[in-house]
């Protein structure tokens, strides 16, 4: 009986844990994201492996860095940062010179989460904190598209990739326009069936709805993901343009196009969602998901950009701890007037 | 609120069950130690008198204390032997507690010496707590609450329902479930001894339908003149809890900082219930109750009544244990206390003993990361407590804001925040810690 006069360890319930970790959690993200950003490559060639591969890199090393020099331990096992980066990546014009894309990376981690406190601390998206300075910063970088599928995309790069760093990039004459932006700016309505399957031209990751959709199915089975925030988001979206496409359909695109097109779908699947910026009940996920949706439209519809996601999630993300102040679960045995948030 | 058809609570969590190993194995005798410490506090309250003296002789079920107060029980030898001393052993919590140590006679018959009976026809409600009191009952659920402080129904208030706790919801035990299908007819004399006592109208047997065969036997021997009924639950971490048992089946919540009472029903377990009706009759005491012993590490696995004061070290020697045991629970994994030696001894509230090696300690609580907001602590909190922002303030001491703010008085907890936290934050344990702290405070002020 060797065994019974072994050192015991003592700790206090519970003994067992579910099997869940953040890194699990992290990892499995990445994961759901893969297929859109595989997508992405096929869809836009070299530049969009080239954005995505400058925009995960440089997000991975600037936390790399600035972790290890803040706790001596480099956080990037968490996998939190490849989320950040693939997103950040996903959102980009692909044809966006890699100096800016890499500028980005690093201000999305430093700005967007290392000066709020690291993982679990940061009030925004990180990813779109990045993004949102580019669009700032380089507006017109940050608004030339690429057409997807365009032939020699997995020989050649657009002129503007490889852009040397503070100069003005050239743009090659053959520039595609988003569905968004045709409707806005034009009036035509891209087809249905190519905003699915995600023929049209966007941001590296976000033509493809399917895929998009498939990835945040398999999240929301493995209990990973909200899946009242993507409900939500994309309800909500749909109620508003549905309704002014009713009202008016010449004026108002349909809700078809405004849930297939731009970052809408990306957003509500994969940025909305993110624990960190989002309310921690149900109620409140619904109220969180609704506002950015309906923000999303009014933006589309009536704002100045044909697109409106990237801030329609950075303001549901700041009201999200006022959302937390607010719903709060009636603590069992009391009644709704005696709980205090 | 019912589930698939089975009645259940809101939030809670799924562990896994891991009672296939011992729920078929049948209530095996657990041979006699050579030396039973049997602690004189196995219960919450007052410790009980020993009114044996060392050298003593006693016979098996002999009165060894009596109770000191109302909020204290009667012990009873767990065997016929000889009082070798009366001296401090260590216990669960730490403390070193007053025991009697029984030295068992080798070749006694260990008859058991039956007391004054209670008869169920005759006595009346004060009589029948009186006898639960001298025979020791506690709550056998672990919590060993005295059992007459429970049914001691206060000025005003009344139990319209008494509740049977079958639910049996933590991990790996089958205590419960073995006692259903073996003891059934001490269950329904005990029910008969509780409605008397309690007043209660009528009764119901809340089991979790992982206890088919349970459900099915109970129903088939269901007494007609007996006002109870047999119901499936769902099969959901803490099903077992007081309030949640009263949620599912009645339908109500227990006001906060109430009692079971408060929403006009009265819980009692199941195992607690089938000792009533096994010992009243006989006028006998608690000497020994059923444990499940199991966990990846012990080698023969099984449901054993065993004696009241069996140490810890002979119970896993006689079982086996493989060399690699490394944590070994008094009960199940989600509420059990992780014993801090072997020298402890079973006591009345030991449900089970679980050890696990260190292959299977592969979770561990190794590093914490920083809450990621994900909610799964929300939404697994079975009393709707918000057990992340309770873990901000926490960390920061405000003990004073997490009752205030976020009651966490109400907590009782069952562990499922910590049980589902990704970061791997021990929440409940921090506030265990802050309650204590807060009733420190209490206590002083």
């Amino acid at each position: 009986m060797t065994g019974v006069s072994k050192t015991l360890e003592i700790r206090t319930s519970p003994h067992i844990l579910s099997g869940y970790s953040v890194g699990s959690i992290m990892f499995n993200v990445v994961l759901a994201l893969v297929p859109v950003a595989l997508f992405a490559v096929y869809a836009f060639g070299l530049a969009a492996l080239l954005t995505l591969t400058v925009a995960v890199a440089s997000c991975v090393m600037t936390e790399h860095w600035t972790s290890k020099r803040s706790s001596g331990r480099s956080t990037v096992g968490d996998w939190s940062v490849t989320i950040t980066g693939l997103l950040y990546g996903l959102t980009l014009p692909p044809s966006l010179p890699l100096w800016m894309t890499a500028l980005g990376g690093v201000i999305c981690v430093v700005l967007g989460k290392v000066v709020f406190g690291g993982l679990g601390q940061n009030p925004f998206n990180p990813a779109l904190v990045g993004r949102a300075t580019l669009q700032a910063a380089f507006p017109v970088s940050m608004t030339s598209w690429l057409d997807g599928f365009g032939a020699g995309r997995f020989e050649s790069l657009p002129s503007s990739t490889l852009a040397f760093p503070f100069t003005k990039p050239l743009y090659d004459a053959v520039s595609g326009a988003t569905p968004l932006a045709l409707w806005k700016f034009e009036h035509v309505a891209t087809g249905t069936q190519n905003l699915v399957m995600g023929m049209t031209s966007g941001s590296v990751g976000e033509t493809s709805g399917l895929l998009i959709l498939i990835g945040g199915s398999y999240l929301i089975t493995r209990n990973m993901m909200n899946w009242r925030i993507p409900a939500a988001v994309l309800g909500a979206a749909f109620a508003l343009s549905a309704t002014l496409h009713f009202l008016n359909p010449e004026e108002y695109a349909s809700p078809a196009l405004m849930l297939f097109s731009g970052g809408l779908m990306l957003g509500a699947t994969f940025m909305a969602s993110d624990m960190v910026g989002s309310p921690m009940t149900n109620l409140g996920c619904w109220i969180y998901g609704a506002f950015i949706g309906l923000t999303a439209i009014v933006i589309r519809t009536w704002g100045a950009m044909p697109e409106g996601v990237m801030y329609a999630i950075l303001l549901g993300n700041a009201i999200s701890p006022q959302i937390d102040r607010v719903i709060q679960p009636r603590v069992y045995g009391t009644r709704p007037k005696e709980t205090t948030a | 609120m019912r589930l698939l058809g089975f009645k259940t609570f809101r939030h809670g969590i799924h562990p896994p069950e891991n009672k296939d190993e011992t729920r078929g194995m049948p209530i095996r005798q657990f041979p006699f130690a050579p030396m039973l410490i049997i602690p004189l506090v196995q219960h919450l309250g007052k410790p009980s008198v020993a009114v044996v003296r060392e050298g003593q002789e006693i016979v098996r079920g002999q009165t060894i204390a009596r109770p000191d107060g109302f909020m204290s029980v009667a012990m009873h030898a767990p065997a016929s032997g000889v009082v070798e001393k009366i001296g401090l052993s260590p216990s669960i919590s730490g403390q070193m507690v007053s025991a009697v140590f029984l030295k068992p006679f080798p070749g006694s018959t260990q008859e058991i010496l039956d007391g004054e009976p209670c008869p169920l026809e005759t006595a009346t409600p004060d009589e029948i707590l009186s006898a639960i009191q001298a025979a020791g009952v506690v709550g056998l659920g672990g919590a060993a609450f005295p059992t007459h402080v429970k049914l001691k129904i206060p000025e005003g208030k009344s139990a319209d329902v008494l509740i049977i706790n079958g639910a049996e919801c933590e991990p790996f035990l089958t205590t419960d479930h073995r006692v259903m299908l073996e003891q059934r007819d001490d269950i329904y004399t005990g029910i008969r001894y509780l409605l008397k006592a309690t007043g209660a109208k009528r009764c119901i047997i809340g089991v979790e339908q992982n206890k088919p065969d349970a459900i099915a036997h109970l129903r088939e021997g269901l007494p007609s003149d007996l006002p109870a009924e047999v119901e499936g639950l769902t099969v959901k971490y803490p099903q077992g809890a007081e309030k949640m048992l009263i949620t599912a089946l009645l339908g109500c919540e227990v006001p906060s900082g109430g009692l079971p009472l408060d929403a006009n029903a009265l819980c009692v377990n199941v195992a607690t219930t089938a000792e009533i009706g096994r010992l009243l009759p006989h006028g006998r005491g608690i000497q020994e109750r059923v444990i499940t012993i199991t966990g990846p590490a012990v080698q023969k696995k099984g449901n054993y009544r065993i004696p009241i004061g069996t140490p810890l070290r002979f119970l896993l020697e006689y079982v086996g244990v493989s060399p690699d045991v490394n944590r070994v629970f008094l009960g199940g994994p989600m509420m059990g206390a992780a014993a801090p030696s072997l020298d402890l001894s079973i006591t009345k509230g030991t449900s089970g003993v679980t050890a696990f090696t260190d292959a299977a300690a592969e979770q561990t609580h190794s590093q914490a990361y920083p809450c990621i907001r994900c909610g799964y602590c929300v939404d697994a909190c079975p009393i709707f407590l918000n057990p992340a922002e309770l873990g901000v303030l926490a960390k920061n001491e405000e003990h004073e804001r997490m009752v205030n703010e976020r009651h966490l008085m109400d907590c009782f907890e069952c562990g499922s925040c910590s049980y589902v936290c990704p970061s791997h934050i021990p929440l409940v344990q921090m506030f265990r810690v802050a309650k204590a702290a807060v009733r420190k405070a209490r206590a002083s002020a």
